[in-house]
């Protein structure tokens, strides 16, 4: 029912695609643009917001210098207040836990509390060949579950849809699933959000074992929490019998204290709202109020890999806001699915490499994603410095190529360009060779037009300024620096 | 074979080997300044409604009438089973929560309940279910939530709340009614949780 | 630093740069010892390639009070990216060169800004003129508003808002050829902004970009020209910018 980001192309040949896309762009463009203004105008009204991204930055740095000692503090307090606590290496592990839970209950339907880690694990894929439906309650992955799409965004993953696209889904699938679209539905959103309410409700009710993942797990108390706007997640995580949590590693924060300032630094960051409609958190058991058996499941699926990297261990600081993703001007044109992750935009462009490592050719291309200009460290609410761990990844990807038999022609370019640009009599050897088809081609004209071989990916498009007849160099030694200038 | 939790804590020590850890807890920035024209109860109110909520005001001994013009007439009203007094003598025919059911709770119209904390920068009320409030479900099934904010219970800004509430217990941070953003960004209010939240302030601002 | 794009494609900005710094009292030197700041290499993941340009540079450079360069970019590949490649190279003597010659990098605007403590260098340019702030200069070395109260202040220029100016171009290097379809995607946009604000001439402080959104301009057959802000504050009656390009 729901499509895989397996064998995605690498970015370039994915993002073609999606450029070519006018419907696409457009919805992102109108998306994109309104989620910017909100999140200028909130982050704009609080003085000292320089100030809560260092600290919202420390915060998670602290926890993640002793996360170790931090998760075996998050593991006994947990335990104290009645939770079951799991570890899993991998997504295989991890799933195989909930599925181990499910059928000790033999429930054969869970409902899921939007969750970007269980999207990573692949859990509605590995739960559904266990025998287990798993309901997306989140509307935007609803969207996304009925139409067997992908998301393409971290908070809003049907994005890339508009009301048109959305109404349509709903019609078509929603009787397959339960409780049918009625079918006056029209596109206004409010009549949308309005079917998905009727729809999910009796799923709602009737479900006894809840999935969730958590934005933020507090290590000296063992408080879980989650940030959410619909009431989908108060529902998942207070109506059923039995919860599940799958929490990665990098959520831990020390302590309860130490949560405010993530929490006045996410809403604002994410929806560009002052605060989310509602933030749920609850410590292990509470005696006659929400589930009475609570299992906490703590991942890592490439965390310590990403812990090991002295540059890009700070991208674990991520509290999946995906205000980089809104302000990129790469993932505003090419959307989410050239990515080919759950974790798209400027973070995912160093997250998935850093979780995964180098060496596929689909993940070694994300990094190269990016023009670099920046915007995304500017909106991190955890001052990540994506450009620079982007900058750094490249290297990564170099370096494994550096033993290769044949070498690629950038590399053997570069290489060239490194020889070059150690002496500047080899420079100036090459700028006079520039200088000489200078001035054949602008006997023709001071641009060049469309030309074959490699230049094409600039010339294409773009014309190019055919080069000047003396380079600064010569001007500087022919004029004596200028001064003998007519 | 090792277990996956040695297994993780293992890999994770090798990762920090070139780390020192910190010590010293991160301290928070402080919070925002209320707004001297305003003052503390109205910049709350203010804020709360900004969420599309309805917020009234009223002395305390106004408060049961606040409460019955808060209720629809003939509205099917689950209260928790610690609803102060005061409140109670708004509602004719309240359902005491005795461990109602999710679906019978689908078959109520509203909910009274107290809270906890009301933090005025952020229009955020925090209930920490004690028995003035409820368990969780009550305060979610139920498709209008009133929910009655005494004066001296708002603080400024969030950190001001932080130290306030026990993390032990559960917490639910209530701002505005349900809401999403899904299709093209355009904010909706009422999804699945209460699609209207009416908050009534009791009493004046202590002078700080 | 003239920068190698400037030295080989766009020599007319580094004599902009010459005669705007000698008519404020500055002397300058072109030491023939440079080439390349080494932002490609750094920038597309070569390190190791990008030490000989890193060494080279601290070489022509050492000993000088300031290193002032037309090039929000290739500054901030100094101030920023040197130390990285240095410290790869495992040279301690090239860690200490790095340490001297990045903090004494200017962008064109900062050295004149913050250094000369100028804004009114004197020019004149009698035309309409819109500005893109580069993202390296803008973010990268929070150039902020000094390129536009430099412009402001030139006589007979009229200075006109481009629509989301602060947006990328684009350009990215190595990403205008790896990613050449997201990179046309995005410098179309721009072009259409420019083309939009009616001015005569786009100015930036990055010939890189220019040359992408020029060639975009071009393609499109629009009538705006690119300049190098440092020809716009080169210009006086005297010595009028030669507007072609």
């Amino acid at each position: 029912m729901t499509g895989t980001f397996v064998g995605m192309p690498a970015f370039p040949t994915a993002a073609r695609e999606a450029l070519a896309d006018t419907q696409l762009r457009h919805n992102l463009a109108h998306a994109t643009g309104v989620i910017r203004g909100k999140r200028a105008a909130v982050v704009g009204e609080v003085e000292n917001w320089e100030d809560l991204r260092l600290a919202g930055a420390a915060v998670k740095d602290r926890a993640l210098r002793d996360l170790d000692e931090q998760l075996v503090r998050l593991e006994e307090s947990l335990t104290a207040r009645g939770a079951v606590v799991h570890w899993a290496r991998d997504a295989e592990e991890a799933n195989r836990i909930v599925i181990d839970v499910a059928r000790a209950h033999a429930v054969d339907e869970v409902v899921k509390v939007k969750s970007m880690v269980t999207q990573e694990i692949g859990l509605n894929e590995a739960l559904e060949a266990a025998g287990v439906a798993a309901w997306e309650t989140d509307l935007a992955e609803l969207i996304v579950q009925l139409g067997g799409d992908l998301p393409s965004h971290i908070l809003v993953p049907a994005i890339h849809r508009n009301r048109a696209e959305i109404r349509e889904i709903f019609l078509r699938r929603m009787g397959e699933v339960g409780r049918p679209a009625p079918d006056d539905l029209t596109d206004e959103p409010a009549v949308l959000a309005g079917a998905a309410r009727e729809h999910l409700r009796e799923k709602f009710l009737r479900a006894r074992m809840a999935v969730s993942g958590a934005n933020f797990a507090i290590a000296d108390t063992g408080t879980l929490v989650v940030v959410e706007s619909e009431g989908n997640g108060r529902m998942c995580l207070t109506l059923p019998e039995v919860l599940v949590s799958i929490v990665g590693i990098e959520k831990v924060v020390p302590s309860w204290a130490e949560l405010d300032p993530l929490i006045r630094l996410l809403p604002r960051s994410s929806t560009g709202e002052r605060m989310n409609p509602y933030t749920s958190t609850w410590t292990g058991i509470s005696p006659g109020d929400g589930p009475q058996e609570v299992h906490v499941v703590l991942l890592d699926n490439g965390r310590t890999r990403a812990l090991a990297d002295d540059v890009g261990r700070q991208a674990l600081r991520c509290i999946r806001c995906s205000a980089c993703l809104n302000v990129c001007p790469v993932y505003e044109r090419t959307g989410g699915h050239a990515y080919g992750s759950v974790y798209p935009g400027p973070i995912g462009a160093i997250l998935n490499p850093l979780l995964k490592g180098t060496g596929d050719p689909q993940t070694d291309s994300l990094p190269y994603a990016s023009s670099l200009c920046g915007a995304c460290f500017e909106a991190c609410p955890v001052r990540i410095d994506i450009p620079e761990v982007l900058v750094h990844l490249r290297s990564k990807v170099v370096d494994s190529h550096r033993e290769d038999r044949i070498p690629k022609p950038e590399a053997i370019a570069f290489r060239g360009a490194a020889w070059a640009f150690a002496d500047e009599r080899r420079l100036g050897r090459l700028e006079k060779l520039s200088g000489v088809a200078g001035k054949v081609l602008r006997r023709r004209s001071p641009v060049v037009g469309r030309i074959p071989g490699p230049g094409a990916a600039w010339t294409d498009a773009r014309d190019l300024p055919a080069p000047p007849t003396e380079s600064f160099r010569e001007w500087w030694n022919r004029t004596d620096g200028g001064k003998a200038d007519g | 074979m090792a277990s996956a939790r040695d297994e993780i804590l293992g890999r994770i020590r090798t990762a920090l080997r070139d780390v020192e850890p910190d010590a010293e807890p991160v301290l928070s920035p402080p919070g925002a300044r209320v707004p001297e024209a305003l003052g503390l109860i109205d910049h709350f109110a203010e804020r709360v409604a900004d969420y599309r909520a309805t917020v009234v005001h009223c002395a305390p001994d106004g408060l049961a009438t606040a409460v019955a013009a808060a209720l629809p007439v003939g509205s099917r009203v689950v209260v928790p089973a610690g609803l102060p007094e005061a409140v109670l003598a708004g509602i004719t025919h309240p359902v005491r929560d005795d461990g109602l059911t999710a679906s019978e709770l689908d078959l109520v119209d509203a909910v009274v309940t107290c809270a906890r904390v009301g933090i005025a920068e952020t229009g955020t009320i925090v209930l920490d279910h004690e028995p003035d409030q409820g368990r969780r479900a009550i305060t979610l099934v139920p498709d209008l939530h009133v929910c009655v904010v005494r004066a001296d219970q708002v603080v400024p800004d969030v950190p001001d709340a932080f130290p306030l509430l026990d993390p032990v217990r559960p917490l639910t941070w209530i701002s505005g009614p349900s809401a999403t953003s899904d299709i093209e960004l355009d904010r909706v209010e009422g999804v699945h949780g209460p699609r209207h939240l009416y908050v009534i302030v009791v009493g004046s601002a202590p002078s700080r | 630093m003239v920068t190698c794009v400037n030295d080989a494609m766009f020599p007319g900005t580094g004599q902009a740069v010459v005669r705007l710094l000698r008519r404020l009292g500055v002397e300058v030197d072109f030491p023939q010892a440079q080439t390349c700041c080494g932002q490609p290499m750094v920038n597309t993941g070569y390190l190791d390639e990008a030490v000989p340009a890193v060494r080279a540079f601290t070489r022509a450079f050492e000993g000088y009070d300031a290193i002032v360069t037309p090039s929000g970019s290739c500054a901030g590949s100094a101030r920023h990216q040197h130390q990285i490649v240095a410290k790869r190279s495992g040279d301690v003597g090239l860690v200490a060169a790095v340490a001297e010659t990045s903090p004494r990098t200017y962008e064109l605007t900062e050295f004149l800004v913050d250094v000369l403590g100028v804004t009114d260098v004197g020019a004149y340019f009698p035309h309409s003129v819109t500005y893109h702030p580069t993202c390296h200069s803008l973010r990268m070395l929070g150039v902020a508003d000094r390129p536009t109260r430099l412009l402001q202040a030139v006589r007979g220029l009229r200075l006109v808002d481009l629509p989301k100016a602060e947006e990328c171009c684009g350009f990215g290097g190595t990403f205008a050829l790896k990613n050449s379809d997201t990179s046309v995607a995005m410098g179309t946009d721009k072009a259409r902004h420019v083309r939009s604000t009616d001015a005569e001439v786009l100015v930036a402080g990055d010939n890189s970009c220019l040359m992408h959104i020029g060639g975009m301009l071009g393609r499109g057959r629009a009538g705006v020209r690119v300049m190098h802000l440092a020809e716009i504050l080169a210009a006086t009656e005297d010595q009028p910018a030669e507007v072609a390009r």
